[in-house]
Parts: C-alpha cells; sequence; structure tokens
C-alpha cells in the first residue's frame, strides 16, 4: 500500500503553500485574546498558532492546517473544481461567495484529499472558517461524501477537521440533506471498517456537530473550542437561567463524556500519527 | 372562530353570510335559495383561489395551527393493533417521540412519531414536540429492532426542532441525531417518512433518512426557522415572512429539489379541515411506497437511500476538459 501511495507522488504538489503565502498577517504583532500578551506574528506562526504564555488556539486557516500535518508538505488535492451554485437564488449568496473565494483564496469551506503523515497514508479533510464561517452547502458535503468514498476504495483511514458553524442557510433544504448525506458515506466507512477520525476545532456547531463531526471512530476536540448543537442565544432564551462558564466547551463535553480526547494542537500531530500506527497493526 | 386564519377572513365572512340566510329561511319562511345558491359559489370560487395560491407564510400558519391533527390521531387512524414501547434504555423516555410496532395494511411494521401534544398539559408533557437525546436514542433502539426482525420503518416528523437546553446538550443532543442520521443509512428495511406538519432542521432529519420522503402538501421543512433565518439575515425576527419565502420551504420547493418524493394533497384547507380524510390518504401512499419497496432486497434498499442522499445537491464543476479527479 505504502508503496503505491510513493509512485504516485509526482501527482502530489505543495499546493496550499501558495495560499498559506499570500496570508500575510495584518500586522508584525498580534494580542493574544485570552492572557492580552502582546505576540510577535511570526512566533505565533512557528508555534502552530498557539500563544506561548496561556495556550490559547488562534484560527487556522485549511491551508496551514494541512501545512502541519501532512509530510513535506505534499498534499493531493481531491475535487478542488467544485465551486458553490445559487440554488435558491438567495438574496446575496453570490456575492458572498465571491467575496469569501477573493478573500480567502479558496473555492470552498473544505478542502480535501490525501498525503502521508509519518509514512502513513491519510485522506484529510480540512475546513476553514473563513469561509462562510465554514458553513457545509452541497459543495462541502458533496466534497466529504466523496473523500470518505475514496477512503473505502484505498482502504485509507479519513481524518476531519470540522471548523464550521454547520448548515449553510443560504443554501436551504439542500444544505440540511448533507447531514445526511455525509453520515451515509460514512455508514459506509463504518460497515467496510475504515478508520475515521473526527478532529473537532473552534467552532463546531449545529448541523456540523449533529452530523459528520460527531461520528468519528475517535472524537478530538482542540482545547477550548466551542462545540455544540443549539447555539447559546437560544438556549439562554428557552432555560432563562445562566449557562456554566465552560459551556459547550471542548472540557465540558469531554466531561459530559462525549469526546474521547481533548488534545492541545502541538501534540496533535503526534497523537493522530500514534492512532493511525494502532489501526495499522493487524494480528 | 379561531379556527380561522387571518387570510381565510373572506372565506369565513362569506359562509357566516350563508348561514345567516339560512337561519332566515327558517324563521321567517322567506326563500332566499338562488341568494344562497349564489353565495355558496361565490364562496367555493373564493376558496379554490385563496387555497389553491397559499403563499410560503399562509403554509407556515397552516402547518403550525392549533387544529392541526398529530401524529397521535394518524398512528390510531392509519395502524391496526398499535403497541407504544418506551425509552432509551440509558436515561429515560421522552415522550415527544412515539415509538411502536403495529401494522399498516396488514404488514407489521415499526412507527416513530414526533408529536407535539394535543391541549396544554399535553404539549406540556410533550415539551411541544421539542425531542430531548433520549428520545432520538429511543428511536434509534426501535428502528434496530425493527432491523433486526425485518420490519419496515414509517417516521411521521412533526417538530419545531431538537430541544435547545442545557441538559439536552450535556447528554450531547448532536451525538444522538448524528448517529441517527449514520444508522439509518444502514438499515436494510423500507423506511419512509412523512413530514406532516413542521420539519425542523436536524431536529426533524433524525429520523428522516428513509428510501421515500413524503410531505403534506401544506407541510414544511427548513434548514433553520423562518423566524431565526429573519434574526440572522435582518436582525428582526418580524421579517419571518420574508425568511421563509426565500428558504424555498414548502412541500412544492422541496420537490423541485430533488428532496421529496411525493407531495400528499390535503383537504382544502388544509389536514385540519378533515383529519379523517387526511389519516385516509397518507395511509393510501404510505401502502403505495410500501409495496413497491418491498421487492427489494436488503442489499437494494440500503442502496436505493443511499443514491437518494448521494444526489441531493447542486454544485458546478470548474474543470471542462477533465473530470474531477
Ligand atoms: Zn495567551
Amino acid at each position: 500500500m505504502l508503496k503505491d501511495l510513493f509512485r504516485k507522488q509526482k501527482k502530489y504538489a505543495t499546493i496550499p503553500t501558495e495560499a498559506t503565502k499570500n496570508q500575510v498577517p495584518e500586522g508584525i504583532m498580534q494580542k493574544c485574546p485570552t492572557c492580552g500578551t502582546i505576540l510577535l506574528s511570526k512566533e505565533v506562526e512557528k508555534n502552530e498558532k498557539v500563544c506561548k504564555v496561556c495556550g490559547y488556539h488562534f484560527m487556522m486557516t485549511a491551508p496551514e492546517r494541512i501545512q502541519s500535518l501532512v509530510d513535506d508538505g505534499r498534499f493531493f488535492e481531491y475535487d478542488s473544481d467544485l465551486i458553490s451554485v445559487d440554488p435558491l437564488q438567495f438574496p446575496d449568496y453570490q456575492k458572498k461567495i465571491k467575496q469569501d473565494m477573493e478573500k480567502t483564496d479558496l473555492k470552498e469551506a473544505i478542502i480535501t484529499g490525501e498525503g502521508t503523515m509519518d509514512g502513513y497514508p491519510v485522506i484529510l479533510g480540512v475546513m476553514d472558517p473563513r469561509f462562510r464561517m465554514g458553513s457545509m452547502g452541497s459543495v462541502v458535503g458533496e466534497k466529504i461524501a466523496r473523500a470518505a468514498e475514496r477512503a473505502v476504495q484505498k482502504r485509507f483511514p479519513f481524518i476531519l477537521f470540522s471548523a464550521s458553524g454547520g448548515a449553510r442557510m443560504q443554501e436551504g433544504a439542500l444544505s440540511l440533506m448533507q447531514m445526511a448525506k455525509t453520515s451515509a458515506a460514512l455508514q459506509k466507512m463504518n460497515q467496510n471498517q475504515v478508520l475515521f477520525v473526527s478532529i473537532l476545532t473552534n467552532p463546531t456547531t449545529g448541523g456540523v456537530s449533529a452530523s459528520f463531526s460527531s461520528l468519528g471512530d475517535i472524537n478530538i476536540a482542540e482545547p477550548g473550542a466551542l462545540i455544540g448543537f443549539a447555539g447559546r442565544r437560544v438556549i439562554e432564551q428557552t432555560v432563562r437561567q445562566k449557562l456554566p462558564d465552560d459551556f459547550q466547551t471542548s472540557e465540558f463535553l469531554l466531561k459530559h463524556g462525549q469526546l474521547d480526547l481533548v488534545v492541545p494542537r502541538l501534540e496533535l500531530r503526534d497523537t493522530l500519527v500514534k492512532i493511525l500506527e494502532l489501526h495499522t497493526i493487524r494480528g | 372562530m379561531s379556527n380561522y386564519l387571518p387570510f381565510e377572513k373572506p372565506i369565513l365572512e362569506l359562509r357566516q353570510k350563508i348561514d345567516e340566510l339560512k337561519a332566515f329561511t327558517t324563521e321567517k319562511d322567506i326563500d332566499f335559495s338562488s341568494e344562497i345558491d349564489t353565495l355558496e359559489a361565490k364562496a367555493k370560487h373564493l376558496e379554490t383561489k385563496i387555497y389553491g395560491n397559499l403563499t410560503t407564510w399562509q403554509k407556515v400558519q397552516i402547518a403550525r395551527h392549533a387544529s392541526r391533527p398529530t401524529s397521535v390521531h394518524y398512528i390510531q387512524e392509519i395502524f391496526q393493533d398499535f403497541i407504544e414501547l418506551h425509552g432509551d434504555r440509558h436515561y429515560g423516555d421522552d415522550s415527544a417521540i412515539i415509538g411502536g410496532i403495529g401494522k399498516l395494511n396488514g404488514i407489521p411494521v415499526t412507527v416513530i412519531a414526533q408529536e407535539r401534544g394535543k391541549d396544554t398539559k399535553d404539549k406540556i408533557a410533550r415539551n411541544f414536540g421539542l425531542p430531548h437525546p433520549e428520545g432520538y436514542r429511543k428511536a434509534l433502539r426501535l428502528m434496530q429492532q425493527a432491523n433486526k426482525f425485518g420490519r419496515p420503518i414509517i417516521t411521521f416528523i412533526d417538530t419545531q426542532g431538537a430541544h435547545p437546553g442545557i441538559e439536552a446538550e450535556e447528554r450531547g443532543q448532536s451525538e444522538a441525531i448524528a448517529r441517527n442520521l449514520r444508522e439509518m443509512a444502514g438499515f436494510e428495511v423500507p423506511i419512509i417518512c412523512v413530514v406532516t406538519g413542521e420539519g425542523g432542521s436536524g431536529g426533524a432529519l433524525g429520523i428522516g433518512v428513509g428510501n421515500r420522503l413524503l410531505m403534506l402538501e401544506h407541510a414544511y421543512y427548513s434548514v433553520i426557522s423562518p423566524e431565526g433565518a429573519a434574526a440572522i439575515l435582518w436582525r428582526d425576527a418580524s421579517k419571518a415572512q420574508e425568511a421563509a419565502e426565500a428558504l424555498k420551504i414548502t412541500a412544492q420547493d422541496l420537490q423541485k429539489l430533488g428532496i421529496v418524493d411525493e407531495i400528499i394533497s390535503e383537504p382544502k384547507g388544509g389536514a385540519h379541515r378533515n383529519s379523517q380524510l387526511m389519516a385516509q390518504t397518507i395511509e393510501h401512499i404510505l401502502c403505495k411506497h410500501l409495496t413497491s419497496l418491498l421487492p427489494l432486497s436488503q442489499s437494494e434498499l440500503v442502496e436505493d437511500r443511499y443514491q437518494k442522499f448521494s444526489k441531493i445537491g447542486q454544485f458546478s464543476s470548474t474543470a471542462v476538459f477533465e473530470g474531477s479527479r
């Protein structure tokens, strides 16, 4: 299996590097929203966008995430040709898609593809919260379903990083149905005993948390991420009581048995490689 | 009178006039029959005009109508020998979801239904049809049981959504819904889902992954409530009517989008005008679809369902000369 992969490496390209280069931070300095420390942007980036003082996890873009995970930054992207249409002729939707494309240099809110991690072949999906808040419309659903189908064909593990506000309102019920489409594709993986690891990053809410991101054989969250089904404001209006301070955080979910692990970003790659190794050795 | 919605007022007024004339006829012994006939014809014409051209918002009002029949009624009318089965075996019994076994036209089936409740007391007991995780887990347990014994599954969807609350989050509302989506995709029995009233987002879909998705004529099914969408879009929940139009949430819209397989006609004015007839129509159409699914093998049923959801979605490709890979 590994041999096949290396033979194919000519096809691999370091696509996301370009996109990463274009994401020049506004300033040389950044202020940590949690501890208030002024940090050098360069340093923050070197530290996988984690605050050196308090461990706050800054937002990571999809290209940055992929670069931080795959061997030598080599990544073969799937379905990069898929772009959103405006099936409902929803007010301002096309305009907003265009704006986000220009702003992020991405075509949609997720990048899928394959690469290796310490030599282990993996299929990766990484959502980008900058694009329509990482919401799931037809393209996101289709890309995830196709990635899961490829995982079954190739028998490669699938690691999916969620960062999403939920289903994309502007595509109406079509978005809602992507929850079923992606979950059905994961059922195929499940029945074929192919490993699915879900990584929940800030934020993972609504229709995304209520579909594929909760369906990992192993569910891992980054520290301090907002994860939940219903929005905080909606819950406050319903229950009319103060919500716990840590409500809907990774730590809250872990405490209530909804997660396997909370892993800091700087340890995440090692943890994933260990999991990949444990699923490669068979008796 | 409270049975009438604002847009039905012209019909109501005509009907009242007809009733007055009829009363006159008996009281004063004057013959108004020709006047009554004219008004009757006018009323019929008006009904066809109003009910034939309902706006999205008017449909939402019908779907939410206080007298609209709920799942309890349909279960009673459609299934024979129904036995309700309770509990998720982990936490509790959520009465926002009814589950059980019974017969549809002689064939044993498992029924899963969201129930919003009849009167105030019942509504509170059923949490207005907003399920908690234990509701979805009860549904899952009973669907797994159906799968084990080869029983078809019929689900009735009627909820504003899954319950938004602290305990629901603690017990894993997301996971409960997500697991149902995945497991329903894998069951080797026919699954038919009917949206009877409100299809509120993920909370509705949590019992909604079927080989067939049917919708009552005035039901709606949406990714977000019209009020919620209006609040996000225009920071103004009172613009729900506009949001409802933009979201394309009617049965007719969803059929055009390739999501709904068949629309079940309602009696003129809505299901509540003749709930008996409504139940009969649903039964008839359920039987038709079940008959078409029964000959399929277990793997064909799973594949049929997979294909149904695979096809849903619209996008385009920038690749002109080569495929996506
Ligand atoms: Zn800090």
